[in-house]
């Protein structure tokens, strides 16, 4: 499928705000996302969707910004990590991440937080196989796999509030 | 002509005695301001690399002031204004770092509470401070606020003592690190999210091979890009700059099409690293000799027939840093002068580069540290920020911010070297080690930008007019060493003799990873000490104990082997499961670590469980030790089991996520780690020291559960599968 030459704006919609962007239809939209809409929570990483680093929800699922197109997702639902939250509170994750201290960089947290924001949609009683499973796609290389899957886990309906660091 | 100079590599600076970083920078004003408003400004010279260093050195301060920690706002590292503590490395930022700040704000309490006593006429022992106000028995009060522009910090730090463990607040406990709270909320915060205003990006052509040169390039495709707006050239160095950053990447896809190179192969067999390492030239030290070590008998030899020597060869390929961040780097020409970002572990070394290979005056170069992914020891950061400085210097005016490729950041970036090692020990009838050689074959660990060898950053090789590389080096022992960190056993040897043999050849850039050589020395040194106990039927951790002198080192054993159940038989339903040991002291010097592994080898060595025990002498914020010996420990999973740097004669070729794999949620372990608090010990870094503990205790897991000694890193099936081979 080939895309339009460049003279139309796209229209996304971003955590429910719609916006016209000027580019290349063949943007990534990462790159609209960072640098149209100052959005820069969904990072860089490896450009060939292999380490989730860039993680969007379009329509709810986890997609890699870098390598996807922005006209692909032209009137789609986009979700960023920024747009999680609602009335002003952030999302649970988000608090369960600061909560377990689940991160050491913090490079990858957004597109954890956002795939498992994804999972806990889906399946908000997954167990901690699952969690690790749904999480395989996102790298991470300071070693805080394990308070990233201790904040899901946490951050699970079931879980209650009564969470804390150690 | 790059002059040498004169700071050691890895932290230390040769010129200080006791605290380098304070030494350096005696003066209470480089490190602390009172601002009226309330707040302490903190400066240290050692910056945030993932690690939650700025939090704890918060900590510190706070304490030392006796204000509330969350008054203390942590100003990044920037040439001119903060401390010149050298580079972030070699876990050192708490001891240095850390003990400066301990001083210098107990001197500043100091002159603060001096100055309220003279003015009020009481003594100041009779006032006390809360939250940074001062309060006299009467009831006056004055503050550090008030006071800020009537107390003069222009002075050194001469004096006053740091506050008795009694009296902390902050120090000990686990104070939520100061970044997490921007970095969930997606907020912008690392380099690679800064878009100061007119912003170029740009992006960098690197030669499709280690020897390559470039010949000729047709730039029409990459000029006709929309937005693209310059393409520059100097000798092989290639870029491209544009108004948005799909148009640079659309450029620099253009700009390699229309290139032709010379391409030499300049790289060894990889299949066959260990000949390459032991026989290339080399420059060999003695690192270290522990009574005689003639060929001949002397006084307590034993009879020649009652010595066996056990040999035995380990070695381990070269590693990516692989950060989940490609390098980046910012930088703007005004008017000649020159400011750069950059994720850099030292922003004055850095800016000693630029200087000295652009022939600029110092103080026309401003270096200012922002944060980026994950740093595990010298990685392309001062590459990418040297080639961000090459790029703007064509548009003037015009900050130019330059993100390397992830195929470039496995590929170019610096590597941890290929190493091999082997230890040679006699053992006399009784099971007694009656002398133990050590000899490591290795790259040099310290290639840094500005470090005493002068090493060029990456563009600065490939410009017309090119500095020469320069093999990289080891910094000396008494720093930690590189290819010989931790190759001194730390057990009671008769007649130890260790050697390093460092190549004086280079043939992949290799510089300082993450624990350096105490990877493969730790790796070594305990499989051997494993085969001793078991051909004399001992139990791993009675023997260990058995030749560890030093309590410390004993205390974080047992208190290893305790909490892993090491007493009771593992449950191995299947015969698949084995359970081993490490324990070190990294550096010789720093802190201590044992690690009680269990492994399940079958299709694959999968690692089940990691059970530590560290000791880093106080501890400042349990939680943020804990995070940094968990990260060590997972990313030594991933080192010993599955990461091996690939490459041909010409170059990498390990140079995406499935070329070069490294550890999932899946493949990681349960991690149980146990803090030994010693408020009164100095407090020791702990970010490297589980390392090498790691990956022995995995090592000597597969021993138990295969019978086979694998001597080859990383533990795939491969290496398996051979030393299985070898054996029988």
């Amino acid at each position: 499928m080939s895309a339009a030459p460049a003279a139309e704006p796209v229209r996304l919609h971003v955590n429910g705000v719609e916006h016209d962007v000027v580019c290349d239809p063949d943007t990534p939209l990462l790159y609209a996302l960072r640098n149209d809409l100052g959005l820069v929570g969904a990072k860089f990483g490896c450009g060939l969707g292999l380490c989730g680093a860039c993680n969007v929800l379009v329509d709810g699922h986890p997609t890699h910004s870098c390598d996807t197109p922005v006209w692909a997702v032209a009137g789609k639902r986009i979700t960023t990590v920024e747009g999680l939250g609602q009335d002003g509170r952030p999302h649970r994750l988000q608090e369960t991440f600061v909560e377990a201290q689940a991160l050491q960089c913090g490079y990858c947290t957004s597109g954890m937080i956002v795939t498992a924001a994804a999972l806990l949609e889906r399946e908000p009683e997954v167990d901690e196989a699952g969690v690790r499973r749904a999480l395989d796609g996102n790298l991470c290389r300071c070693g805080a796999h394990n308070r990233i899957v201790r904040a899901v886990l946490c951050a699970r309906p079931c879980a209650g509030r009564a969470t804390g660091t150690t | 002509m790059r002059p040498a100079l004169r700071r050691t590599s890895d932290g230390d600076d040769v010129t200080a005695p006791g605290n380098p970083s304070l030494g350096n920078n005696p003066r209470l004003d480089r490190w602390v301001s009172m601002c009226a408003d309330g707040r302490v400004l903190v400066r240290s010279g050692k910056v945030e690399l993932g690690q939650g260093v700025l939090t704890v050195l918060a900590q510190i301060a706070a304490d030392e002031l006796e204000v509330d920690p969350a008054r203390v706002v942590m100003v990044p590292a920037l040439t001119d204004a903060s401390p010149d503590e050298s580079y972030t490395a070699g876990s050192l930022s708490v001891q240095h770092s850390g003990g400066a700040l301990r001083q210098v704000c107990a001197r500043v309490r100091t002159l603060f509470l001096d100055a309220v006593a003279a003015r009020w006429d009481v003594p100041a022992d009779d006032l006390r401070i809360d939250d940074g106000t001062i309060c006299a028995p009467d009831g006056r009060r004055s503050s550090y606020w008030e006071l800020s522009g009537e107390v003069a910090l222009d002075q050194d730090a001469a004096g006053a003592g740091a506050r008795p463990a009694g009296v902390r607040r902050s120090v000990g406990r686990s104070l939520p690190r100061l970044d997490v709270p921007d970095k969930v909320a997606g907020r912008r915060r690392f380099l690679h999210d800064l878009r100061p205003p007119g912003l170029l990006f740009g992006r960098v052509v690197r030669p499709p091979s280690r020897g390559a040169r470039l010949l000729t390039v047709d730039d029409a495709r990459a000029r006709a890009v929309p937005g693209v707006v310059a393409v520059v050239r100097d000798g092989s160095f290639l870029g491209v700059l544009a108004e948005r950053e799909e148009s640079a990447l659309r450029g620099l896809e253009a700009l390699r099409a229309g290139c032709t190179w010379d391409q030499p192969g300049t790289l060894p067999d990889e299949l066959d690293l260990a000949a390459f390492l032991v026989g290339a030239p080399a420059q060999t030290v003695v690192l270290h000799e522990d009574g005689p070590d003639g060929d001949g008998p002397d006084g307590d030899e034993p009879p020649a027939a009652d010595v066996r020597t056990i040999r035995a060869r380990f070695t381990r390929p070269f590693l990516a840093h692989a950060s989940i961040a490609p390098s980046a780097g910012i930088a703007q020409w005004d008017d000649g002068r020159l400011r750069v970002w950059t994720h850099s572990q030292g922003v004055y070394n850095l800016r000693t580069e630029i200087v000295r290979s652009l022939g600029l005056p110092p103080e026309d170069v401003v270096v200012q540290h922002v944060e980026g992914a994950g740093c595990y020891g010298h990685n392309a950061a001062d590459d990418a920020a040297y080639d961000a400085v090459l790029l703007a210097r064509t548009v003037p005016g015009r900050p130019v911010q330059v993100v390397w490729t992830r195929a470039d950041e496995l590929s170019w970036g610096p590597l941890g070297p290929a190493m091999v090692v082997e230890v040679e020990a006699d053992v006399d009838a009784s099971g007694q080690v009656r002398r133990w050689r050590h000899d490591v074959w290795s790259n040099g660990h310290s290639a840094r930008p500005g470090g005493p060898s002068a090493s060029p950053p990456l563009a600065a090789m490939h410009v017309a007019d090119p500095a020469a590389p320069v093999p990289s080096t080891d910094p000396p022992l008494k720093n930690g060493g590189g290819s010989g960190r931790n190759a001194v056993p730390g057990y009671a040897f008769p007649r130890q003799r260790v050697r390093s043999h460092v190549l004086t050849t280079m043939p992949l850039r290799t510089s300082a990873l993450r624990a350096l050589g105490a990877h493969l020395n730790v790796y070594a040194i305990e499989s051997v000490v494993d085969e001793l106990a078991l051909a004399c039927g001992a139990d791993p951790v009675e023997y260990r104990l058995g030749l560890l002198t030093d309590p410390r080192a004993r205390e974080v054993l047992v208190a290893a082997a305790e909490r892993a159940g090491w007493s009771s038989p593992l449950e191995d339903p299947a015969g698949t499961r084995g359970r081993g040991v490490g324990v070190a002291r990294y550096k010789n010097t720093g802190a201590y670590c044992a690690v009680v592994a269990e492994v399940e080898a079958e299709s694959s060595v999968r690692v089940a469980r990691l059970t530590i025990a560290t000791d880093v002498g106080l501890v400042v914020n349990p939680d943020g030790v804990v995070n940094q010996i968990e990260g060590g420990a997972l990313q030594a999973v991933s080192w010993t089991t599955k990461e091996r740097v690939r490459f041909d004669t010409h170059q990498v070729t390990s140079q995406d996520w499935e070329q070069y794999p490294i550890l999932t949620f899946s493949e990681v372990p349960p991690v149980d780690v146990v803090l030994l608090d010693r408020p009164d010990q100095p407090s020791l870094g702990a970010g490297e020291t589980s390392i090498g503990p790691t990956a022995a205790a995995i090592g000597n897991a597969l021993r138990a559960a295969i019978g086979v000694r694998v001597g080859s890193l990383p533990l795939s099936a491969e290496n398996v599968v051979a030393a299985m081979d070898a054996s029988s």
